[in-house]
């Protein structure tokens, strides 16, 4: 089949358009829809994002289902800071402000979980100047899991050292600690 | 620099460099999103806390430098014309998104216009950093040093347990966006890609076209970026991406040589006649020149096509696009119009090889 705008390059876009009730249907190409307005292309396209706001909304239905009629009174949750509401961001799909992460710190485990393939948490990089001693926490915490892990493995010679980086680590913290208190 | 150089050339000084396994991988690119962390996000923000951000850019990193990347531009995205915020999206300097945005919107680049820091999309600061060839590991050091050049004067919304702190929790954690250029021809031609995504998705990785989401592969391009940011360290996203862009670019030079093998008289066949279309025709449209380019660029990679710079498919994919043709018509074009005048550019390009 040819489109019928063009009627050059081959239909492969076929549309039921319903206008004050009359059915009729459209075969084009997709140049020809693209250029008379039939679909919008490509960033207005069934994106990554709306799949999500459709994902946020189902966990609202859930959610919905699950509460009693007398929770249904209660008001709606709101961002102190931006006053993002639950159902605008479960609309838009996105947040207004770095308080909604603690606003709706409750609803946002199942969503993360979905998004991120089960994971809540972050183990990547920490801001050099923001970060603080979450540095040495991280480090600390990276230390004990390793040498946990050579001990299991009878590694000791190995464990020694990891250790001592540990006590270092600990030494070096509280030093700076007591530092900042004077 | 001023915008005027922007958007002169199509293709982006540091393109020029080759980078390994550059006979498939275009460029590796890291993006991260980053925001203040006591300004709402650019959706809810108003207009004078968004002012104050594109202002605190323009006032501390114009004509800056960053290591060697020189002579930081600032640009204002709403003091653009049409046709000039379609040239920074087609060298992919700016997002599609950002483009499209009034709301003091910005962005400053590097003179080599390898780096690049969206201000005010979708989150307030969009860093993006890219190297030719496969050199992710390279890229997110570079990342990581421009992150903390930046974060010397900008407190960032940061969450011990969540990270980074971005508008859409689909970028929320590393907020890193890492993705590789590839072209893919005979996994292309031979269907093996659609059979090998479903396999690269459930990695948490995703394959697209070369303008991002919801674009088609023009020319046997895809990009493989991650889609996960949350639960992994930036340096195990790019280890697992790492590994599978190596095992793609193992699956197409062994899907070439088979070709070759198998059916190396059609192919070279093939590869002439897009060559002969690009060097003759007098109207092309967009999508017969991606195909074609992307032919010419395997026959200079097979050795068939010699005498012609294997840059060519970047700056001519680059160049025959809508907003580089106007740009360089310095006219709004009407489709037509456009198919005539990407023909006759492509044909002056290979003049200049011969």
């Amino acid at each position: 089949m040819e489109c019928q705008e063009c009627q050059h390059r081959p239909a492969t876009l076929h549309f039921t358009q319903v206008i004050n009730g009359n059915k009729t249907e459209v075969h084009v190409c997709e140049v020809c829809a693209k250029e008379k307005g039939y679909m919008t292309y490509p960033e207005e396209g069934y994106s990554l994002h709306n799949l999500l706001t459709g994902l946020f909304n189902f966990d609202s239905a859930m959610m919905e289902n699950q509460q009693s009629n007398s929770y249904k009174q209660v008001k709606e949750l709101k961002c102190p800071q931006c006053g993002m509401s639950l159902s605008t961001f479960k609309k838009v799909g996105k947040f207004g402000c770095a308080t909604c992460y603690d606003t709706f710190s409750g609803r946002l485990d199942p969503i993360l979980r979905r998004v991120h393939s089960g994971n809540t948490k972050h183990y990547g990089k920490i801001p050099k100047r923001m970060g603080g001693d979450l540095h040495t926490k991280k480090q600390l915490e990276s230390y004990k899991a390793e040498l946990q892990q050579l001990i299991e493995d009878e590694n000791f010679e190995e464990a020694a050292q990891i250790r001592d980086k540990i006590k270092a680590l600990q030494d070096q913290s509280n030093s700076s600690k007591a530092g900042d208190d004077s | 620099m001023t915008l005027k150089q922007f958007m002169n050339e199509a293709i982006s000084p540091w393109m020029r460099e080759e980078g390994p396994d550059s006979d498939i991988v275009l460029s590796s690119r890291i993006r991260l999103a980053r925001n203040f962390s006591d300004v709402s996000y650019p959706i809810l923000a108003d207009q004078g806390k968004l002012e104050e951000i594109r202002d605190f850019f323009k006032k501390e990193y114009e004509h800056q430098s960053f290591q060697d990347y020189e002579d930081f531009a600032f640009i204002s995205i709403p003091d653009l014309t049409a046709v000039e915020r379609r040239v920074l999206v087609e060298k992919h300097l700016i997002s599609p998104h950002l483009s499209k945005s009034d709301q003091a919107s910005a962005t400053i680049i590097s003179k080599n216009e390898q780096v690049s820091v969206m201000i005010n999309e979708e989150d307030h600061i969009r860093l993006q950093l890219y190297f030719p060839g496969l050199q992710l590991p390279k890229a997110l050091e570079k990342a990581f040093e421009l992150d903390d050049w930046l974060e010397e004067k900008i407190n960032y919304a940061f969450d011990e347990t969540r990270g980074y702190l971005t508008s859409c929790p689909t970028n929320v954690g590393t907020g890193m966006r890492a993705s590789v250029m590839m072209h893919l021809p005979a996994l292309a031609m031979t269907k093996q890609i659609n059979r090998m995504t479903p396999a690269i998705n459930q990695l948490g990785l995703v394959v697209r076209g070369i303008y991002g989401e919801g674009s088609e592969a023009q020319g046997n391009i895809f990009q493989i970026s991650n889609q996960i940011t949350l639960g992994k360290s930036e340096a195990d996203i790019i280890g697992d991406l790492q590994s599978v862009v190596k095992q793609l670019i193992e699956h197409e030079r062994n899907a070439r040589n088979r070709i070759m093998e198998q059916s190396g008289k059609k192919l070279e066949d093939r590869i002439f006649r897009s060559f002969g279309v690009l060097d003759y025709s007098r109207i092309i449209e967009s999508k017969e020149a991606a195909v074609c380019l992307s032919n010419v660029r395997l026959g200079i990679d097979l050795g068939l096509i010699k005498n012609v710079s294997r840059n060519i498919l970047n700056e001519l994919m680059i160049l025959t696009q809508p907003g580089f043709l106007q740009q360089y018509a310095s006219a709004t074009l009407t489709a037509d119009e456009r198919d005539e005048l990407r023909a006759s550019l492509i044909r002056e390009r290979l003049q200049l090889e011969k």
